[in-house]
């Protein structure tokens, strides 16, 4: 079954990598988020409320990784309607493989992208002048709770596949990922939202994964945000796989 | 033991439709068989049921001994599927979807680069199989299917309308290797919708229509069912027609005269026909324009069991053996 998984993950990665026009988003548009965000923005910092930071970037950071890890979410789910819509899928399906492995494959591939853009805004960030207060500890942790929620973020992209069947309509929830994210504490902290929003954020396992992935950056490494942002981020994965283990049997069964 | 069984299978659709409704299949290890109709008629439906991607929602199938529905695990370790318009991952290499499918069916990692490289080779893809399948031609796609198929060397291979949208030469290449897998053994269930195929190819083969079987035999034998091979004759002078139907009448049964042929009997022994009509005409000095043996072709049978052609028919004659005979002196 590992090495199953481990061939369906590098393949879903080598997939990612050959596919520019789905990966440069995930960057990008981001990217571009943090530079408007912390061009603009930057007077916020001075705002009652607003944690103590070296700058707007060090608090936006946190936020450009989580809509990232978001769009790979998405990403993932259009990769695998289009193997559904294209015949791939099943060719998987009729090889004597576990059917889970299907699932797990792309989750680990989500995994390790998740990693890639971690790297890729964390040097980011230490180039235009942010700081990682947590050092290399720090930077273990975000990448920890970046890997975990990247991979929960794909198993929602995977159910929202197998249960659609049609990469329009995955792509379809776009918009949606920036109203959970805005409903969170990733661009703002919970104390300056106002009604309902911070009601909603308190809820919202972005938040948690945000601040969790945050907290290095800003201070050091601490115990409770970093273990609600491993709680949020495994609650989502968890949650993640085991809805898209279900789609996939649905699927299956429904066949 | 047959290497496919099917008793009263059956697939009903939500909103009642039944795609496949009691189809009873008994496919012989080694054989080709041939299953044979028109977009709808229910193949693919068929095949995705015996290669367990489709649940029967009727009657039961076994593949390579192994129940579909309550053993799809085994059967899918026997069974090679090439399905219809290839399915493949274009952004990946030739050879790495090969070495990916040995890897799904747990070729030891050490064996995996070389069984590839044998495949490849076999379909003749070495020059390509770094490349990318984006850039493949759709004959080079269907090559690369079925080296993907075989690279478990599979009891049973699914071959799902493999030479649809081929030019003759990748059609050719294609029939070739299936030829060689059934002379290696290799039980082989080939939807077409083209009767050539079906012909050249296949040891049996089944005509699905509506989701019904309506015919299975040898392709000898079903054309046999139709009629016996037809002689069609021009003679060159009109006057002695009624002479020469005389004489024919004496080798067989006289059949509706075609626009190319002044006379058609069905006449026993197809070919062999040929030689002591010639002489007895010849003998009557009734000097012949052209002779044709045609035999009853697939397409006829898919007409009379279905009441219409065949989608893809090329060519609804099947001559066996053109004579234009030199016009004899008359005596």
């Amino acid at each position: 079954m590992t090495r199953v998984v481990v061939a369906l993950a590098r393949r879903a990665l080598v997939n990612a990598f050959r596919r520019p026009q789905f990966l440069a988003p995930l960057l990008i548009f981001p990217t571009l988020f943090l530079a408007v965000n912390t061009g603009g923005l930057n007077r916020t910092t001075d705002l009652p409320g607003f944690p103590e930071v070296d700058g707007f970037l060090d608090f936006q950071l946190a936020a450009a990784m989580t809509q990232s890890l978001l769009l790979g979410g998405v990403t993932a789910g259009i990769a695998l309607a289009l193997e559904i819509e294209g015949g791939f899928f099943d060719r998987l399906v009729a090889s004597p493989i576990p059917r889970v492995a299907i699932v797990l494959g792309r989750l680990v591939a989500a995994g390790v992208l998740a990693a890639v853009q971690i790297v890729y805004f964390t040097v980011l960030g230490l180039a235009f002048g942010a700081s990682i207060h947590g050092g290399v500890p720090g930077f273990l942790a975000i990448l920890a709770i970046g890997m975990l929620a990247g991979m929960g973020f794909g198993a929602i992209g995977t159910t929202l596949a197998l249960r659609a069947r049609s990469a329009s309509t995955v792509q379809g929830i776009f918009p949606l990922v920036f109203v959970i994210l805005f409903v969170s504490s990733a661009f703002s902290p919970r104390d300056l939202l106002s009604s309902p929003a911070d009601t909603i954020a308190k809820y919202n396992p972005l938040s948690y994964i945000a601040d969790g992935m945050r907290d290095p950056v800003i201070s050091s490494v601490s115990a409770a945000p970093l273990l609600e942002g491993l709680a949020a981020a495994g609650l989502v994965a968890a949650g993640g796989l085991a809805m898209s283990v279900a789609a996939l049997r649905g699927r299956l069964r429904d066949a | 033991m047959s290497a496919i069984t099917t008793v009263g299978l059956e697939r009903e659709y939500k909103g009642g439709l039944k795609a496949v409704a009691g189809v009873d299949l008994a496919v012989e290890p080694g054989e080709v068989y041939g299953f044979l109709g028109p977009n709808g008629a229910g193949k693919t439906t068929t095949v995705r049921m015996l290669v367990t991607l489709l649940r029967p929602t009727g009657g039961h199938a076994t593949v390579a001994g192994f129940d579909v529905a309550t053993e799809p695990g085994q059967v899918r370790r026997r069974i090679g599927v090439a399905l219809q318009e290839a399915s493949l991952d274009q952004l990946m290499t030739g050879r790495e979807l090969v070495e990916l499918q040995a890897t799904l069916h747990g070729i030891p990692a050490r064996a995996v680069a070389d069984r590839a490289a044998d495949l490849i080779g076999r379909v003749g893809l070495e020059q390509a199989q770094d490349r990318r399948v984006g850039t493949y031609s759709g004959g080079m796609r269907r090559r690369l299917d079925l080296a993907m198929a075989l690279v478990h060397q599979p009891e049973v291979l699914f071959l799902d309308e493999p030479t649809t949208g081929l030019d003759p030469v990748s059609r050719l290449t294609l029939w070739e290797e299936v030829r060689r897998l059934k002379s290696e053994g290799t039980t082989v269930f080939l939807t077409t919708q083209y009767l050539e195929e079906a012909d050249q190819l296949a040891d049996r083969v089944g005509i699905i229509s509506q989701g019904k079987l309506v015919a299975e035999g040898t392709p000898a034998s079903l054309k046999a069912e139709i009629d016996r091979p037809r002689l069609n004759v021009s003679v060159v002078d009109p006057e002695r027609l009624e002479r020469a139907r005389e004489i024919l009448g004496r080798f067989g049964d006289e059949r509706p005269s075609t626009e190319n042929a002044d006379l058609s009997f069905a006449v026993d022994g197809g070919a062999t026909a040929i030689a002591p009509v010639v002489r007895a005409l010849d003998e009557a000095g009734i000097a012949v324009a052209a002779l044709q043996v045609v035999e009853p072709s697939l397409d006829d049978v898919f007409v009379q069991k279905t009441g219409r052609h065949l989608e893809g028919t090329q060519d609804a004659s099947d001559a066996h053996g053109v004579a234009a005979a030199a016009p004899a002196e008359p005596s």
